[in-house]
């Protein structure tokens, strides 16, 4: 009797959903496409010739890969790729090691900090900021020669002897843009990491403290065990957003990408919209990320589904124990 | 007893050791997220002059609307065009997200259909695929249609944002009960009527806090804007931002933060506003996920 109703429903759960579907087909699914088509033709230039699979269709391809020039250097791709993995993980490390910390202090069960809903705010706040203004904004603070932020703090307070030119030097380029990714992001995990602390049942925690255990053994056999779902969680979506960074090192490194800035979103932008405006390369380079992040894309896609599947037992469960009941009362 | 007197005081005096090393730490990192933007406030009201000399006040100067006369002179920084277009393509995409997320969390939620596991394994699927590895072929699709410049190619496609809906069907699952849609069924309200006018008002709490990130994310993007929009009367915020990095502003160190101000004190009121939605929306999203 139930089956036949919700079958008869079941073309309003098409209907709903078209919308969506359409939508993806036309923005999502066929740009994909067409990138991918475009990575085997020879589209250059500004007025790129009509549509034509290249004589050599790999060879956008193997031009990401091929080293540069008779130096041997690694391609600006590779290089680019590198930049970005760097950047993430430099970036992620610390995020996550002070998140986390944040976080058990946060839900310490015996130490009650005060102020916790002010702090949550602020360490909020850089994340919705648009990263453009943040990016335009660092590169004023850590400006040179002369009446700019950092130089002239450190400069009075006798730690430079004359100012820095931080924007002209690598290793302090990439320092900065990878802590303005921390710095925007550590708030967010913190938040996600304290809701996950709190759903932990605290009678777990009681129970350990009966047993004698310190903080550190708590948060080490408890806590962290707990987490990792919402860790791993973070970690794969942090990952896929840091494979595209884009405007913050676009933005803090302006004319100056050769300094270890050039991730790979920019990579791909320079190469398509800038002079001599290679398509089928950019596009390649499109095709190559997009197949990193459907690996990385998979995991989660695990990750969740397994979950979901364990809910969904669950359900199955109880209905069957109510039909039990149920076929017992009749 | 007075063993176990001395256990507990030690164990108090650690727990002030601990505070204490809670707040400094806390303190320090609260410092570091405001004074960016305090720098940046206070020296849009100072002159160039005064900036160059001092680079770091914490008193506001007297100059802040000799900096806005200097900056509207300027060409290409024009906050006011900005800020309207950036309005109208992130309230189009906020309401357009919301609804159609609903929309088709409610399909996948309510009805069982044939192709619906497919479709879910889909949303899941393309849920983190970034604009980056979509944008060559959009791109070249816009422009040979003549659509760079069309405002509806950054509102339209936000029917199909599949992290609301993923949001949108976790939710569902929790609140909506199908007894009242059966009920609305049996009083004879069509489908679509029963979406809008029982479910939709059920998944309020949802899409208050989905809304502000929608918005948000769509106020801040500048990626696809900045490669689709070529005319200056289409720049959104953060392209306008970015021109603050021309060469013409590089001397004019006041009107640099004031345009930075103009950009980030509307975002810092509202966030301000409604932080405590934010805060806890960011919590609820991640535990569902």
């Amino acid at each position: 009797m139930k089956r036949k109703k919700l079958v008869s429903y079941s073309k309003y759960g098409y209907l709903f959903a078209i919308p969506f579907f359409v939508a993806f087909l036309i923005f999502t699914l066929y740009p994909i496409m067409y990138t991918l088509l475009i990575a085997f033709t020879n589209q250059q230039g500004i007025m790129p010739p009509k549509l034509k699979i290249a004589k050599d269709p790999l060879a956008s391809f193997k031009y990401l890969f091929k080293p540069r020039g008779a130096t041997g250097k690694m391609s600006y791709f590779l290089d680019s790729l590198i930049n970005t993995a760097k950047i993430w993980i430099i970036n992620f490390i610390p995020q996550l090691t002070l998140a986390l910390l944040l976080a058990a202090w946060f839900t310490d069960n015996r130490v009650k900090v005060k102020g916790q809903g002010f702090y949550k705010v602020v360490f909020y706040l850089p994340n919705i900021i648009t990263a453009a203004t943040i990016a335009i904004l660092f590169r004023t603070l850590f400006g040179y020669p002369a009446g700019y932020p950092v130089n002239d703090m450190l400069i009075k307070m006798g730690i430079f002897k004359k100012a820095f030119f931080f924007l002209d030097n690598g290793m302090a380029s990439r320092g900065i843009v990878e802590f303005i990714q921390c710095w925007q992001w550590y708030g967010s995990t913190m938040i996600t990491l304290i809701a996950a602390v709190i759903g932990i049942n605290p009678e777990i925690f009681e129970a350990a403290e009966i047993d004698g255990a310190g903080r550190w053994r708590k948060f080490w056999n408890i806590t962290l065990p707990s987490v990792r779902p919402i860790m791993l969680f973070t970690l794969v979506t942090s990952m896929i957003g840091g494979l595209s960074m884009f405007d913050i090192p676009m933005l803090f490194g302006e004319g100056k990408q050769k300094l270890g800035l050039q991730t790979i979103a920019i990579y791909i932008y320079q190469t398509a919209l800038k002079d001599p405006y290679m398509y089928n390369r950019a596009a390649a380079a499109s095709i190559i990320l997009f197949l990193i992040i459907m690996v990385i894309s998979i995991f989660l896609f695990w990750l969740l589904r397994d979950k979901d599947a364990a809910k969904l037992a669950k359900m199955k469960k109880q209905e069957m124990k109510r039909a039990r009941e149920l076929g017992r009362g009749l | 007893m007075a063993s176990n007197d001395v256990v507990l005081h030690s164990k108090a005096k650690s727990d002030i050791a601990f505070k204490t090393v809670i707040y400094i730490v806390c303190t320090i990192l609260a410092l570091l997220s405001l004074f960016p933007f305090i720098i940046m406030l206070i020296n849009a009201t100072r002159s160039t002059i005064q900036i160059q000399n001092t680079a770091v006040s914490l008193v506001p100067g007297k100059d802040l609307f000799k900096n806005i006369d200097i900056l509207g002179k300027k060409e290409t920084f024009k906050p006011l065009v900005g800020m309207k277009n950036s309005l109208i393509i992130s309230v189009s995409v906020t309401v357009l997200n919301i609804y159609f997320s609903c929309l088709t969390a409610y399909a996948i939620h309510a009805y069982d259909w044939k192709l619906k596991k497919a479709f879910f394994s889909l949303i899941i699927g393309i849920m983190c695929l970034p604009g980056t590895v979509t944008m060559i072929g959009f791109y070249r699709a816009c422009y040979q249609l003549h659509l760079t410049d069309n405002k509806l190619m950054l509102i339209l496609p936000a029917i199909a944002a599949p992290m609301t809906v993923f949001f949108m069907k976790q939710y569902l699952e929790g609140t909506l009960s199908m007894d009242i849609v059966e009920s609305a069924r049996i009083d004879g309200a069509s489908e679509f009527r029963t979406f809008n006018s029982i479910v939709l008002p059920i998944m309020k709490p949802a899409m208050a806090t989905q809304a502000i990130f929608a918005f948000v994310g769509s106020w801040n993007n500048y990626f696809l804007p900045m490669i689709l929009f070529n005319k200056p009367k289409n720049y959104t915020m953060p392209i306008m931002v970015a021109c603050l990095n021309e060469d013409i502003y590089k001397t004019e160190f006041g009107c640099i933060y004031l345009g930075l101000s103009m950009t980030a004190l509307p975002l810092i009121i509202v966030y301000l506003l409604l932080s405590k939605y934010i805060v806890s929306g960011i919590a609820l999203g991640s535990v569902k996920g």
